[in-house]
Protein backbone atom coordinates (compact mmCIF):
# COMPACT_ATOMS: atom_id res chain seq x y z
CA UNK A 1 0.00 0.00 0.00
CA UNK A 2 1.77 2.84 -1.51
CA UNK A 3 1.48 6.88 -0.33
CA UNK A 4 1.25 9.28 -3.27
CA UNK A 5 0.43 12.77 -3.65
CA UNK A 6 -1.71 13.95 -6.53
CA UNK A 7 -2.31 17.35 -7.82
CA UNK A 8 -5.81 18.24 -8.93
CA UNK A 9 -7.21 19.00 -11.56
CA UNK A 10 -4.69 16.52 -13.32
CA UNK A 11 -3.96 16.20 -17.59
CA UNK A 12 -2.06 12.92 -17.61
CA UNK A 13 -4.23 9.99 -17.01
CA UNK A 14 -1.73 7.96 -15.73
CA UNK A 15 -1.80 10.34 -12.29
CA UNK A 16 -4.78 8.23 -11.72
CA UNK A 17 -3.71 4.66 -13.15
CA UNK A 18 -0.75 5.06 -10.58
CA UNK A 19 -3.14 4.76 -7.64
CA UNK A 20 -4.45 0.65 -6.31
CA UNK A 21 -7.37 -0.07 -3.81
CA UNK A 22 -5.54 0.62 -0.63
CA UNK A 23 -2.97 3.11 -1.19
CA UNK A 24 -3.32 6.62 0.87
CA UNK A 25 -3.61 9.57 -1.25
CA UNK A 26 -2.81 13.13 0.01
CA UNK A 27 -4.54 15.88 -2.64
CA UNK A 28 -3.05 19.02 -3.68
CA UNK A 29 -4.94 22.07 -5.67
CA UNK A 30 -8.26 22.65 -6.39
CA UNK A 31 -10.85 20.29 -5.79
CA UNK A 32 -15.13 21.03 -6.59
CA UNK A 33 -17.83 20.33 -4.03
CA UNK A 34 -21.05 18.77 -4.99
CA UNK A 35 -23.80 16.84 -3.49
CA UNK A 36 -27.13 15.51 -4.61
CA UNK A 37 -29.28 18.26 -5.64
CA UNK A 38 -26.21 19.87 -7.83
CA UNK A 39 -26.24 16.40 -9.74
CA UNK A 40 -29.64 16.66 -10.17
CA UNK A 41 -29.64 19.54 -11.69
CA UNK A 42 -26.88 18.70 -13.82
CA UNK A 43 -27.96 15.37 -15.21
CA UNK A 44 -31.97 15.08 -14.70
CA UNK A 45 -32.85 18.21 -15.56
CA UNK A 46 -30.14 18.88 -18.04
CA UNK A 47 -28.63 22.39 -16.81
CA UNK A 48 -24.62 23.02 -18.20
CA UNK A 49 -22.41 23.16 -14.99
CA UNK A 50 -20.64 26.50 -14.94
CA UNK A 51 -17.39 25.24 -14.30
CA UNK A 52 -14.55 23.04 -15.84
CA UNK A 53 -14.86 19.92 -14.97
CA UNK A 54 -12.27 18.14 -16.49
CA UNK A 55 -9.50 16.25 -14.59
CA UNK A 56 -10.97 17.21 -11.79
CA UNK A 57 -11.76 16.08 -7.84
CA UNK A 58 -14.98 15.88 -7.17
CA UNK A 59 -15.39 16.17 -2.89
CA UNK A 60 -19.26 15.23 -1.69
CA UNK A 61 -19.97 18.27 0.83
CA UNK A 62 -22.66 20.59 1.60
CA UNK A 63 -20.25 22.99 3.33
CA UNK A 64 -21.10 24.93 5.99
CA UNK A 65 -20.07 28.47 5.30
CA UNK A 66 -20.52 32.36 6.57
CA UNK A 67 -21.51 34.92 3.81
CA UNK A 68 -19.51 37.81 3.67
CA UNK A 69 -20.31 41.16 3.02
CA UNK A 70 -18.67 41.42 -0.79
CA UNK A 71 -20.75 38.79 -1.62
CA UNK A 72 -17.55 35.72 -0.82
CA UNK A 73 -17.94 33.16 1.18
CA UNK A 74 -15.73 32.11 4.60
CA UNK A 75 -15.45 28.50 5.55
CA UNK A 76 -17.10 27.44 8.80
CA UNK A 77 -16.73 23.97 8.84
CA UNK A 78 -16.49 21.66 5.49
CA UNK A 79 -16.75 18.09 5.82
CA UNK A 80 -17.99 14.82 3.83
CA UNK A 81 -21.49 13.28 3.13
CA UNK A 82 -22.45 9.70 2.25
CA UNK A 83 -21.48 8.44 -1.32
CA UNK A 84 -23.90 6.12 -1.98
CA UNK A 85 -26.72 8.09 -2.30
CA UNK A 86 -25.10 9.81 -5.45
CA UNK A 87 -23.54 6.81 -7.54
CA UNK A 88 -25.96 6.86 -10.42
CA UNK A 89 -24.15 9.68 -11.72
CA UNK A 90 -20.43 8.32 -12.27
CA UNK A 91 -20.15 7.04 -15.37
CA UNK A 92 -21.87 10.44 -17.38
CA UNK A 93 -19.69 12.24 -14.96
CA UNK A 94 -16.34 10.51 -15.89
CA UNK A 95 -18.10 10.28 -19.74
CA UNK A 96 -20.04 13.36 -20.29
CA UNK A 97 -17.43 15.99 -18.16
CA UNK A 98 -13.70 13.97 -17.89
CA UNK A 99 -14.37 14.19 -13.97
CA UNK A 100 -11.57 11.66 -12.92
CA UNK A 101 -11.68 11.31 -8.97
CA UNK A 102 -14.71 11.33 -6.40
CA UNK A 103 -14.07 11.51 -2.85
CA UNK A 104 -16.89 11.04 -0.44
CA UNK A 105 -17.21 8.73 2.34
CA UNK A 106 -18.21 5.28 3.61
CA UNK A 107 -18.01 4.27 0.02
CA UNK A 108 -19.71 3.72 -3.80
CA UNK A 109 -22.08 -0.06 -4.51
CA UNK A 110 -20.26 -2.29 -6.74
CA UNK A 111 -22.17 -0.42 -9.80
CA UNK A 112 -19.38 2.23 -10.02
CA UNK A 113 -16.85 -0.54 -10.16
CA UNK A 114 -16.95 -0.53 -13.73
CA UNK A 115 -17.49 3.13 -15.21
CA UNK A 116 -14.31 3.97 -13.10
CA UNK A 117 -12.08 0.98 -14.47
CA UNK A 118 -13.29 1.56 -18.13
CA UNK A 119 -13.10 5.79 -18.11
CA UNK A 120 -9.82 5.60 -15.86
CA UNK A 121 -11.61 7.00 -12.55
CA UNK A 122 -10.70 6.82 -8.67
CA UNK A 123 -12.87 6.57 -5.52
CA UNK A 124 -11.12 8.14 -2.68
CA UNK A 125 -12.56 7.35 0.72
CA UNK A 126 -12.37 10.36 3.36
CA UNK A 127 -12.95 9.94 7.26
CA UNK A 128 -16.37 10.95 7.61
CA UNK A 129 -17.10 13.15 10.21
CA UNK A 130 -13.67 14.21 10.38
CA UNK A 131 -14.94 18.16 9.28
CA UNK A 132 -12.54 19.89 12.22
CA UNK A 133 -9.66 18.83 10.29
CA UNK A 134 -11.35 18.79 6.77
CA UNK A 135 -11.86 22.57 7.02
CA UNK A 136 -8.15 23.29 8.03
CA UNK A 137 -6.87 21.61 5.03
CA UNK A 138 -9.09 23.78 2.85
CA UNK A 139 -7.33 27.32 1.89
CA UNK A 140 -10.28 29.54 0.40
CA UNK A 141 -13.38 29.10 -1.11
CA UNK A 142 -12.55 30.41 -4.53
CA UNK A 143 -15.93 30.19 -6.31
CA UNK A 144 -19.26 29.45 -5.81
CA UNK A 145 -22.39 28.56 -8.71
CA UNK A 146 -25.67 27.65 -8.46
CA UNK A 147 -25.96 29.72 -5.07
CA UNK A 148 -30.11 29.51 -4.87
CA UNK A 149 -29.28 25.73 -4.04
CA UNK A 150 -27.41 26.37 -1.49
CA UNK A 151 -25.78 24.46 0.17
CA UNK A 152 -25.90 22.06 -2.24
CA UNK A 153 -24.06 24.73 -4.96
CA UNK A 154 -21.47 23.74 -6.89
CA UNK A 155 -18.14 25.00 -4.92
CA UNK A 156 -14.77 25.18 -5.91
CA UNK A 157 -12.15 24.80 -2.90
CA UNK A 158 -7.98 25.38 -3.03
CA UNK A 159 -6.31 22.89 -0.84
CA UNK A 160 -3.60 21.92 0.68
CA UNK A 161 -2.32 18.52 1.67
CA UNK A 162 -5.94 17.67 1.99
CA UNK A 163 -6.12 13.80 3.51
CA UNK A 164 -5.49 11.49 4.33
CA UNK A 165 -7.37 9.71 1.79
CA UNK A 166 -7.86 5.77 0.69
CA UNK A 167 -7.97 4.32 -2.58
CA UNK A 168 -12.00 3.23 -2.06
CA UNK A 169 -12.21 1.92 -5.97
CA UNK A 170 -9.33 2.17 -8.60
CA UNK A 171 -9.17 2.59 -12.18
CA UNK A 172 -8.12 -1.39 -12.67
CA UNK A 173 -11.26 -3.01 -11.32
CA UNK A 174 -10.60 -3.16 -7.64
CA UNK A 175 -12.94 -2.03 -4.90
CA UNK A 176 -12.22 -2.45 -1.05
CA UNK A 177 -15.88 -2.41 -0.48
CA UNK A 178 -16.63 -5.26 -2.72
CA UNK A 179 -13.74 -7.33 -0.90
CA UNK A 180 -15.20 -6.07 2.42
CA UNK A 181 -18.55 -7.15 1.90
CA UNK A 182 -17.36 -10.33 0.27
CA UNK A 183 -15.53 -11.56 3.45
CA UNK A 184 -18.74 -10.03 5.95
CA UNK A 185 -21.09 -12.21 4.55
CA UNK A 186 -18.49 -15.18 4.27
CA UNK A 187 -18.24 -14.34 8.11
CA UNK A 188 -21.73 -13.53 8.60
CA UNK A 189 -22.46 -17.41 7.73
CA UNK A 190 -20.20 -18.79 10.20
CA UNK A 191 -22.20 -16.21 13.30
CA UNK A 192 -25.37 -17.33 12.56
CA UNK A 193 -24.18 -21.57 12.89
CA UNK A 194 -22.88 -20.41 16.13
CA UNK A 195 -25.80 -18.73 17.75
CA UNK B 1 -46.42 30.65 40.08
CA UNK B 2 -46.55 34.28 39.15
CA UNK B 3 -45.94 34.57 35.13
CA UNK B 4 -42.84 36.34 34.54
CA UNK B 5 -41.10 33.31 36.63
CA UNK B 6 -42.38 30.77 34.60
CA UNK B 7 -41.42 32.96 31.69
CA UNK B 8 -37.97 33.34 33.13
CA UNK B 9 -37.72 29.29 33.53
CA UNK B 10 -38.89 28.98 29.78
CA UNK B 11 -36.21 31.34 28.75
CA UNK B 12 -33.96 29.21 31.36
CA UNK B 13 -34.83 26.28 29.20
CA UNK B 14 -34.15 28.02 25.64
CA UNK B 15 -30.39 29.22 26.96
CA UNK B 16 -29.70 26.08 27.71
CA UNK B 17 -30.83 23.97 24.65
CA UNK B 18 -28.81 26.84 22.75
CA UNK B 19 -25.52 25.94 24.90
CA UNK B 20 -25.89 21.92 24.51
CA UNK B 21 -26.47 22.32 20.90
CA UNK B 22 -23.18 23.98 20.04
CA UNK B 23 -21.37 22.51 22.90
CA UNK B 24 -21.86 19.10 22.03
CA UNK B 25 -21.31 19.18 18.15
CA UNK B 26 -17.56 20.91 19.21
CA UNK B 27 -16.51 18.89 22.32
CA UNK B 28 -17.10 14.98 22.48
CA UNK B 29 -17.61 13.46 25.37
CA UNK B 30 -14.99 11.41 27.82
CA UNK B 31 -16.04 8.24 27.47
CA UNK B 32 -16.37 8.40 23.76
CA UNK B 33 -12.80 9.76 23.36
CA UNK B 34 -11.89 6.72 25.90
CA UNK B 35 -13.61 4.14 23.32
CA UNK B 36 -11.70 5.71 20.42
CA UNK B 37 -8.86 5.54 21.88
CA UNK B 38 -9.11 1.90 22.66
CA UNK B 39 -10.70 1.55 19.59
CA UNK B 40 -6.96 3.11 18.03
CA UNK B 41 -4.89 0.95 20.10
CA UNK B 42 -6.74 -2.74 18.98
CA UNK B 43 -7.39 -2.31 15.28
CA UNK B 44 -4.20 -3.66 13.12
CA UNK B 45 -5.75 -2.87 9.56
CA UNK B 46 -3.66 -0.45 7.78
CA UNK B 47 -6.47 1.85 6.76
CA UNK B 48 -8.60 1.10 9.80
CA UNK B 49 -5.45 2.49 11.44
CA UNK B 50 -5.42 5.18 9.57
CA UNK B 51 -9.07 6.33 9.54
CA UNK B 52 -8.81 6.06 13.59
CA UNK B 53 -5.56 7.97 13.84
CA UNK B 54 -7.57 10.61 11.44
CA UNK B 55 -10.23 10.90 13.92
CA UNK B 56 -8.40 11.12 16.67
CA UNK B 57 -6.60 14.22 15.09
CA UNK B 58 -9.58 15.57 14.13
CA UNK B 59 -11.36 15.25 17.52
CA UNK B 60 -8.13 17.24 18.89
CA UNK B 61 -7.99 20.18 15.90
CA UNK B 62 -11.94 20.54 16.89
CA UNK B 63 -10.93 20.78 20.58
CA UNK B 64 -7.94 23.50 19.99
CA UNK B 65 -9.92 25.56 16.30
CA UNK B 66 -13.23 25.33 18.98
CA UNK B 67 -14.80 24.12 15.41
CA UNK B 68 -17.80 21.81 15.15
CA UNK B 69 -16.09 17.84 14.91
CA UNK B 70 -18.63 16.94 12.40
CA UNK B 71 -19.86 19.69 9.57
CA UNK B 72 -23.26 17.38 9.91
CA UNK B 73 -25.34 19.87 12.79
CA UNK B 74 -28.08 16.89 12.35
CA UNK B 75 -31.56 16.70 13.28
CA UNK B 76 -31.59 18.13 16.78
CA UNK B 77 -33.01 15.57 19.58
CA UNK B 78 -33.74 15.80 23.01
CA UNK B 79 -34.51 13.27 26.03
CA UNK B 80 -35.87 15.67 28.71
CA UNK B 81 -36.57 13.96 32.13
CA UNK B 82 -39.69 16.08 33.74
CA UNK B 83 -40.20 16.22 37.14
CA UNK B 84 -43.81 15.75 38.07
CA UNK B 85 -43.57 19.67 40.37
CA UNK B 86 -41.32 21.43 37.85
CA UNK B 87 -42.84 24.28 37.34
CA UNK B 88 -43.06 24.65 33.37
CA UNK B 89 -45.51 22.44 31.57
CA UNK B 90 -44.16 20.49 28.75
CA UNK B 91 -45.75 22.56 26.19
CA UNK B 92 -43.61 25.56 27.92
CA UNK B 93 -40.41 23.39 28.06
CA UNK B 94 -40.74 22.35 23.85
CA UNK B 95 -41.01 26.03 23.07
CA UNK B 96 -37.64 26.33 25.08
CA UNK B 97 -35.95 23.81 23.81
CA UNK B 98 -37.13 24.80 20.24
CA UNK B 99 -36.54 28.34 20.31
CA UNK B 100 -32.90 27.54 22.10
CA UNK B 101 -32.04 25.18 18.93
CA UNK B 102 -33.22 27.75 16.49
CA UNK B 103 -30.91 30.52 18.56
CA UNK B 104 -27.82 28.90 18.13
CA UNK B 105 -28.69 27.51 14.46
CA UNK B 106 -28.45 31.37 13.98
CA UNK B 107 -26.05 32.90 16.09
CA UNK B 108 -23.26 30.03 15.61
CA UNK B 109 -24.08 30.15 12.26
CA UNK B 110 -24.78 26.46 12.28
CA UNK B 111 -25.60 24.48 9.12
CA UNK B 112 -29.48 24.34 9.26
CA UNK B 113 -30.85 21.08 7.50
CA UNK B 114 -34.11 21.00 8.41
CA UNK B 115 -36.51 20.61 5.07
CA UNK B 116 -40.15 19.93 4.42
CA UNK B 117 -40.64 16.47 3.60
CA UNK B 118 -42.07 16.71 0.14
CA UNK B 119 -41.08 20.02 -1.18
CA UNK B 120 -37.43 19.93 0.54
CA UNK B 121 -37.57 23.33 0.96
CA UNK B 122 -35.67 24.65 3.94
CA UNK B 123 -38.19 25.17 7.27
CA UNK B 124 -35.90 27.38 8.73
CA UNK B 125 -32.38 27.62 11.85
CA UNK B 126 -32.83 23.71 12.18
CA UNK B 127 -36.79 23.47 13.08
CA UNK B 128 -39.47 23.13 11.35
CA UNK B 129 -43.03 21.06 11.93
CA UNK B 130 -42.41 18.65 14.92
CA UNK B 131 -38.85 19.31 14.35
CA UNK B 132 -36.56 19.48 17.13
CA UNK B 133 -37.36 16.12 18.03
CA UNK B 134 -37.94 15.40 21.87
CA UNK B 135 -38.19 11.98 24.12
CA UNK B 136 -40.33 12.84 27.05
CA UNK B 137 -39.81 10.93 30.21
CA UNK B 138 -41.73 11.92 33.41
CA UNK B 139 -40.21 11.17 36.96
CA UNK B 140 -42.51 11.11 39.85
CA UNK B 141 -41.71 13.07 43.12
CA UNK B 142 -39.39 15.54 41.50
CA UNK B 143 -39.16 18.55 40.84
CA UNK B 144 -35.95 18.72 38.14
CA UNK B 145 -35.74 19.05 35.02
CA UNK B 146 -33.03 16.59 32.59
CA UNK B 147 -32.57 17.93 29.46
CA UNK B 148 -29.74 15.90 26.91
CA UNK B 149 -28.97 17.18 23.12
CA UNK B 150 -28.16 14.76 20.83
CA UNK B 151 -27.64 16.16 17.57
CA UNK B 152 -28.40 13.03 15.42
CA UNK B 153 -26.43 13.26 11.58
CA UNK B 154 -27.91 11.86 8.57
CA UNK B 155 -25.76 9.56 7.75
CA UNK B 156 -25.71 7.09 10.67
CA UNK B 157 -29.42 7.72 11.01
CA UNK B 158 -30.10 6.59 7.30
CA UNK B 159 -28.88 3.25 8.49
CA UNK B 160 -32.09 2.45 10.71
CA UNK B 161 -33.84 -0.87 10.22
CA UNK B 162 -36.89 -2.50 11.44
CA UNK B 163 -37.73 -5.79 10.79
CA UNK B 164 -40.87 -7.52 12.95
CA UNK B 165 -39.25 -10.91 13.90
CA UNK B 166 -42.21 -14.06 14.87
CA UNK B 167 -41.61 -15.43 18.44
CA UNK B 168 -40.39 -18.94 16.20
CA UNK B 169 -37.56 -16.07 14.96
CA UNK B 170 -36.36 -15.93 18.86
CA UNK B 171 -33.27 -14.34 19.78
CA UNK B 172 -31.45 -16.42 16.91
CA UNK B 173 -33.51 -14.20 14.72
CA UNK B 174 -32.37 -10.86 16.70
CA UNK B 175 -28.59 -11.27 16.58
CA UNK B 176 -29.56 -12.26 12.76
CA UNK B 177 -31.10 -9.70 12.08
CA UNK B 178 -28.50 -6.87 14.02
CA UNK B 179 -25.42 -8.50 12.26
CA UNK B 180 -26.85 -8.42 8.92
CA UNK B 181 -28.28 -4.55 9.20
CA UNK B 182 -24.45 -3.96 10.33
CA UNK B 183 -22.44 -5.30 7.47
CA UNK B 184 -25.47 -4.14 4.86
CA UNK B 185 -24.73 -0.86 6.07
CA UNK B 186 -20.92 -1.27 5.47
CA UNK B 187 -19.25 2.25 5.98
CA UNK B 188 -22.32 4.40 5.52
CA UNK B 189 -23.11 5.30 8.99
CA UNK B 190 -19.60 6.08 9.81
CA UNK B 191 -18.25 3.21 11.88
CA UNK B 192 -17.04 2.66 14.38
CA UNK B 193 -20.24 3.93 16.32
CA UNK B 194 -23.06 2.75 18.66
CA UNK B 195 -25.35 0.11 17.29
CA UNK B 196 -28.66 0.83 18.86
CA UNK B 197 -31.10 -2.07 19.29
CA UNK B 198 -34.82 -1.44 20.71
CA UNK B 199 -36.40 -4.78 21.20
CA UNK B 200 -40.27 -5.44 21.94
CA UNK B 201 -43.11 -3.08 22.44
CA UNK B 202 -44.89 -2.52 19.05
CA UNK B 203 -43.05 -1.62 15.74
CA UNK B 204 -42.80 2.38 16.50
CA UNK B 205 -41.41 1.90 20.15
CA UNK B 206 -39.02 -0.81 18.96
CA UNK B 207 -37.36 1.94 17.16
CA UNK B 208 -37.95 4.69 19.62
CA UNK B 209 -36.25 2.51 22.05
CA UNK B 210 -33.24 1.96 19.88
CA UNK B 211 -32.67 5.54 19.04
CA UNK B 212 -32.44 5.79 23.17
CA UNK B 213 -30.14 3.17 23.15
CA UNK B 214 -27.73 5.29 21.47
CA UNK B 215 -28.20 8.10 23.56
CA UNK B 216 -26.84 6.67 26.68
CA UNK B 217 -22.85 7.05 28.53
CA UNK B 218 -21.06 4.53 25.84
CA UNK B 219 -20.43 0.87 27.36
CA UNK B 220 -23.22 1.25 29.98
CA UNK B 221 -25.27 -1.57 30.27
CA UNK B 222 -29.46 -2.27 30.58
CA UNK B 223 -30.39 -3.09 33.83
CA UNK B 224 -32.31 -6.24 33.17
CA UNK B 225 -29.95 -9.03 33.16
CA UNK B 226 -30.93 -10.96 30.28
CA UNK B 227 -30.61 -7.73 27.80
CA UNK B 228 -27.34 -6.52 29.53
CA UNK B 229 -25.89 -10.20 28.43
CA UNK B 230 -27.31 -9.99 24.99
CA UNK B 231 -25.83 -6.01 24.35
CA UNK B 232 -21.90 -8.47 25.54
CA UNK B 233 -22.82 -10.79 22.71
CA UNK B 234 -23.45 -8.37 20.06
CA UNK B 235 -20.73 -6.13 20.84
CA UNK B 236 -18.37 -9.21 20.47
CA UNK B 237 -20.37 -10.92 17.30
CA UNK B 238 -20.62 -7.40 15.27
CA UNK B 239 -16.73 -7.02 15.87
CA UNK B 240 -16.08 -10.15 13.90
CA UNK B 241 -17.64 -9.14 10.92
CA UNK B 242 -14.66 -7.46 9.71
CA UNK B 243 -15.92 -4.05 8.11
CA UNK B 244 -13.95 -1.84 10.61
CA UNK B 245 -13.47 1.80 10.82
CA UNK B 246 -15.20 3.50 7.96
CA UNK B 247 -15.98 -0.02 6.26
CA UNK B 248 -12.57 -0.11 4.66
CA UNK B 249 -11.73 -3.78 6.90
CA UNK B 250 -10.09 -4.08 9.66
CA UNK B 251 -10.67 -5.47 13.48
CA UNK B 252 -13.42 -2.58 14.94
CA UNK B 253 -16.45 -2.13 13.40
CA UNK B 254 -18.45 -1.22 16.38
CA UNK B 255 -17.61 1.14 19.64
CA UNK B 256 -20.55 -0.40 21.30
CA UNK B 257 -23.63 -2.34 21.20
CA UNK B 258 -26.84 -0.45 23.73
CA UNK B 259 -30.35 -2.23 23.66
CA UNK B 260 -33.27 -0.89 24.89
CA UNK B 261 -36.42 -3.03 25.63
CA UNK B 262 -39.84 -3.63 26.35
CA UNK B 263 -42.65 -5.84 27.37
CA UNK B 264 -44.29 -7.09 24.08
CA UNK B 265 -47.75 -8.65 22.91
CA UNK B 266 -47.80 -12.47 22.65
CA UNK B 267 -47.35 -12.49 19.27
CA UNK B 268 -44.85 -9.84 18.18
CA UNK B 269 -41.20 -9.93 18.06
CA UNK B 270 -39.51 -6.36 17.00
CA UNK B 271 -36.58 -5.82 16.57
CA UNK B 272 -34.89 -1.97 15.13
CA UNK B 273 -31.53 -1.07 14.09
CA UNK B 274 -30.28 2.94 14.98
CA UNK B 275 -27.08 3.72 14.27
CA UNK B 276 -25.20 6.36 15.84
CA UNK B 277 -22.12 7.37 14.35
CA UNK B 278 -18.49 7.34 15.70
CA UNK B 279 -19.14 11.21 16.65
CA UNK B 280 -21.75 10.42 19.00
CA UNK B 281 -22.38 13.97 20.48
CA UNK B 282 -24.40 13.61 23.37
CA UNK B 283 -24.95 17.10 26.00
CA UNK B 284 -26.68 17.20 29.12
CA UNK B 285 -28.42 20.00 31.88
CA UNK B 286 -29.62 19.64 34.77
CA UNK B 287 -32.08 22.13 35.33
CA UNK B 288 -33.79 23.42 38.85
CA UNK B 289 -37.38 24.12 39.81
CA UNK B 290 -35.46 27.67 40.63
CA UNK B 291 -34.02 27.97 37.17
CA UNK B 292 -30.27 26.84 37.78
CA UNK B 293 -28.07 25.07 35.41
CA UNK B 294 -25.88 22.28 35.60
CA UNK B 295 -24.03 21.10 32.87
CA UNK B 296 -22.79 17.75 32.56
CA UNK B 297 -21.13 15.42 30.16
CA UNK B 298 -21.04 12.23 32.32
CA UNK B 299 -25.43 11.53 31.57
Amino acid sequence: MANHEVTFPITDPQEILKLRAGDEVTVQGHIIGIRDRTQIRIFDQGVEPPMDLRGAFLLHTAPGVRKLEDGRYEKVCIGTTTSARMVRFTEPLGRQYGVRAICGKGGFPDEAIEPMHQLGMVYFAIVGGAAALETTQIEEIEEVAWEELMPECLWKFRVKDFGPLTVGIDAHGNSLYRDVQTRAKAKLEELYARL
Amino acid sequence: MAIDTITDLQHTVEDAAAHLYVWALKDIPQDLRDALSAAREKETSVPGKRVLETIHKNINIADSEKNLVCQDTGIAVYHVRVGEHFPLHPARIYEGLRDGTARATIEHPLRSNAVHTITRENTGPNIGYRLPIVHWEFIEDWDGLDVKCVPKGSGSENMSFLKMCVPADGVKGIKQFVLESIVGAGGKPCPPGIVGVGIGGSADYAMHLAKEAIMRPIGTRNSDPHVAQLEDELFGLLNETGIGPMGLGGDVTVLQCHIEHADTHMTLNPVAVNYQCWAARRASAHISATGDIDYDREF
